[in-house]
């Protein structure tokens, strides 16, 4: 690592803060779409429309 | 000779389906992931191993290597947004709702590391974290927006109908953009006039600006990431809410 001068706390401050608010959009955009995937697929299991056997008429 | 009674579909109608949306875009996704994972370990790396000190700011353009990008993209995704309302409004493409939804929480984070990063800068620069001057205040006024967009998104029921109120705010909001951008040009600030897009090129050494334009692509990449998986997300919560809908009215299986 390069020395960072004087400012180095500000410097280092930048960084981390960048990387903790990115490192959480990306955490809460996953969650965000497991969450929602999942929510999908439960009710997608009790959906009747899916349920009826194949080949016959609604 | 049968006449082709075949409507014929572009790639424009195409994409108003959600599910075609979804399976187009789906194999974008890793590709995109890959190559923004790797401009960000060379954007590090130049940003503090092969990047020299500025003559006048010193260490701290290393700084700017985040402070310019996200920047950049609280303007960018706000762009998005706006071409996706006149999408809303005057195509009605469903994908236009689905994309201006999704997009407001990034810009809005965006926007909020750029106020950020940038108070960190000006302190050691300017010798005040904040000032109330043109260029601050605007973009402070961009994350007030941002914030009311995603609140307004939240307050609706009926996300087709709110797609087409905040489609509306979108626009109106919009006119922030040029005063954002000009801002430094129309009053006496303490924020430096445009140093990188220039119309008679760039005003700084190529030492410095292959470090910032390696971070300005991995963070829009990381933008395009984010918004293409928000999107996918937010056309699943769609087909939730239809299915919810239809389960109450029939009853459960």
């Amino acid at each position: 690592m390069i020395d960072l001068g004087p400012h180095a706390v500000f410097i280092i401050w930048a960084y981390i803060g960048v990387m903790l608010g990115i490192a959480g959009l990306i955490a809460w955009t996953l969650f965000d779409a497991r969450r929602t995937a999942s929510e999908l697929s439960r009710l997608e299991a009790r959906d009747p429309r899916r349920q009826r056997p194949a080949g016959t008429t609604p | 000779m049968t006449p082709d009674t075949e409507p014929r579909l572009n790639w424009w109608n195409r994409m108003a389906n959600p599910g075609q949306f979804v399976a187009w875009t789906t194999p974008l996704l890793w590709p995109l992931v890959i190559l923004t994972a790797v401009l960000f370990v060379l954007g590090f790396w130049f940003a503090f191993f092969n990047s020299p000190e500025d003559y006048q700011m010193g260490d701290t353009v290393r700084i700017m290597y985040v402070h310019v990008p996200n920047a950049w993209l609280s303007q960018f995704v706000y762009a998005i947004m706006s071409v996706s309302a006149l999408g809303t409004l005057v195509w009605r493409h469903p994908m236009a709702d689905v994309s201006m939804k999704a997009a407001a929480p990034l810009g809005a984070l965006f926007t909020a590391l750029a106020l950020f990063t940038g108070a960190l800068w000006g302190r050691p620069t300017w010798g005040t974290f904040w000032e109330w001057d043109g260029r601050m205040t605007s973009t402070l006024v961009l994350l007030l927006i941002y914030l009311g967009l995603v609140a307004l998104w939240r307050a609706f029921d009926d996300q087709l109908r709110a797609a087409r109120v905040i489609a509306v705010f979108t626009l109106v909001g919009a006119i922030n953009i040029p005063i954002i951008k000009f801002s430094v040009d129309w009053w006496s600030t303490l924020h430096q006039p445009a140093s990188v897009f220039r119309p008679d090129g760039p005003r700084m050494p190529m030492s410095i600006l292959v470090p910032l334009f390696v971070m300005f692509f991995a963070f829009t990449f990381l933008f395009l990431v984010l918004h293409l998986k928000a999107m996918h997300t937010e056309v699943k919560r769609r087909r939730v809410m239809t299915l919810k809908r239809r389960l109450a009215q029939g009853g459960p299986a």
